[in-house]
């Protein structure tokens, strides 16, 4: 009965809250320190400029353009392929010990460091496949990278459907097509579209694999179609923090400062879209 | 034989990997009647009705061997598919399922939706036919668009119901579609269940057996996966043949 457990009640809830307090604290120095610097060089002729030798007339555009292709490109390739690798994971794989390795072994490809997808897309996209440095193989390289995510996030919502729905269906003497169709994949498209941008919105901050698959740093037009050269956004932010000259690191800091508001803009996307899908299936 | 939705169960043995769970029944269910399957949990109630319109077969390490016979016609024949199969025969589950993302109207008919069979001209009537036969238009007429969760457990079952006739099958099979229910729920699926056998044969398990009394014609006593009884409702109740029957409805054991 004495005040010995509400001290420790106390140390506990302040450990905890630290926990919270101390890396948003460090998080937003960082933030408030590249905002800091883009703002000495972020304007409109940043974003649409080409790469230039001289720091105050560089600028993003094709940086900016070849992210916005690879995103577009690594969703259209990794997403339907994912989400079908999870229903049938989930929906026809049954509990064989054939499916728990598979499962074993996408949970373990998901942790495999982004690099050695980068050789991967460079001995196998780049090289046999002979798509040299293109769009296309930058885009297979993250879609191969992304596709364990997509899979887990994908058969995570697939199992959130409870089977009293798909029992209720087959009850009524629908296949199992018509109740995958017809009442699985609208009870789990929510949680599917979330997984599914938050892993591509994973892909567009990769650095290492284009690195390896040779994204270029230098580049002085757009690219047209997907067998073009290209650079992204995370490839330019590289090339200028290693160059020496000082005023290229602000150019650094603003190219952050547009790869952050991209992953913002993505990542709203995905939370109104969840948002709008809930809201339908209540209704 | 004209369809009237007898079901004659002959030799049925059903399990689960190497459990069995049902041991060679035999039994016949009277047509447009209520049949009641009673027993302690564990028996074998849910397993046997699941056989009738073969959902038992849909969990992976599900086995069953025998015949069950639809209007003289065996289920499990080769040329049946149990898909149209369980068309004929609806099911109630336990739990009200009506699917989440469907309103009450787009439930009573996704059984046609989902199967292909709907003829958009006649939904409305199939809407208000089937939610009229299972007791719920007048409540729900005026928001047939408001989703179905959105109504209370008894009336989400009774539209589970609706759903099931929608499909017009000849027999409902009801798997102790009140135990998630108040009484007062609970008594107007019992009314519902005395209207409905007039042009549906049902087999309802449930582990009441005042439900069983108060609601069915037959009854069906199982225990550790055998038929001990099938009788007439009023005489297992009141002088069932075998001692077993008697200590059961008697509460020696349950």
């Amino acid at each position: 009965m004495s005040g010995k457990r509400p001290i420790g009640e106390l140390l506990f809830r302040g450990a905890c809250l630290s926990a919270v307090v101390i890396p948003l604290a460090v998080l937003g120095y960082l933030i408030a320190d590249v905002v800091a610097d883009a703002f000495l060089r972020l304007d409109w002729s940043f974003i649409e400029s080409y790469p230039s030798r001289k720091a105050e007339k560089a600028g993003i555009l094709p940086a900016l353009v070849g992210s916005a292709y690879l995103i577009v490109v690594t969703a259209a390739l990794a997403v339907p392929l994912g989400v079908a690798s999870a229903i049938y994971l989930e929906e026809y794989g049954g509990k064989s010990w054939w499916s728990r390795v598979v499962e074993v072994n996408i949970a373990n490809l998901a942790g495999v460091p982004s690099i050695i997808y980068g050789l991967l897309g460079l001995g196998v996209f780049v090289r046999l496949f002979g798509m040299d440095r293109s769009i296309l193989a930058g885009a297979c390289t993250l879609g191969v990278l992304i596709l364990p995510i997509v899979i887990m996030a994908s058969r995570e919502a697939l199992r959130n459907v409870p089977n009293n729905v798909r029992e209720a269906s087959y009850g009524l003497g629908a296949t199992k097509l018509q109740t995958i169709r017809g009442v699985v994949l609208p009870l789990a498209l929510p949680g599917m579209l979330t997984g599914s941008i938050l892993a591509v919105s994973r892909a567009i901050g990769e650095t290492a694999p284009l690195v390896v698959v040779g994204a270029a740093t230098y580049i002085s037009f757009l690219p047209e179609g997907l067998t073009d050269d290209f650079s992204a956004l995370p490839i330019q932010i590289f090339d200028w923090v290693s160059r020496p000259q000082e005023a290229f690191l602000l150019n650094a800091a603003a190219g952050i400062v547009v790869l952050m508001s991209v992953l913002l803009v993505v990542n709203g996307f995905a939370l109104w879209l969840r948002a709008r899908l809930q809201k339908r299936l209540r209704r | 034989m004209s369809e009237t939705g007898q079901i004659e169960i002959k030799d049925l043995v059903a399990g689960f990997g190497s459990t069995e769970v049902v041991h060679s029944i035999s039994a016949t269910f009277k047509p447009r009647a209520v049949t009641a399957i009673i027993g302690p949990s564990g028996c074998g109630k849910s397993t046997l009705l699941r056989c009738i319109n073969r959902m038992h077969e849909t969990v992976s390490i599900a086995y069953s061997t025998g015949q069950v016979l639809l209007d003289g016609q065996n289920v499990y024949a080769k040329d049946v598919d149990a898909v149209l199969l369980r068309r004929r025969v609806g099911m109630v589950f336990q739990k009200p399922n009506p699917f989440p993302n469907m309103s009450i109207q787009d439930n009573v008919l996704s059984g046609l939706r989902l199967t292909g069979t709907l003829k958009s001209k006649n939904a409305k009537e199939i809407v208000e036919q089937s939610l009229t036969q299972a007791a719920l238009w007048d409540e729900v007429k005026d928001r047939l668009k408001a989703p179905g969760i959105s109504l209370s457990g008894g009336q989400q079952q009774r539209l589970c119901i609706a759903r099931s006739l929608a499909v017009s099958p000849e027999v409902i099979l009801m798997d102790e579609p009140c135990s998630a229910l108040d009484p007062i729920a609970t008594a107007r699926i019992e009314d519902l269940i005395r209207d409905l056998k007039q042009r549906y044969t049902i087999v309802l398990v449930t582990h009441n057996m005042q439900q069983a009394a108060r609601a069915s014609d037959q009854t069906a006593f199982l225990l550790m996966g055998e038929l001990v009884e099938l009788s007439d409702t009023s005489q297992l109740f009141t002088q069932p043949r075998d001692s077993r029957t008697e200590d059961y409805i008697t509460g020696k054991f349950g």
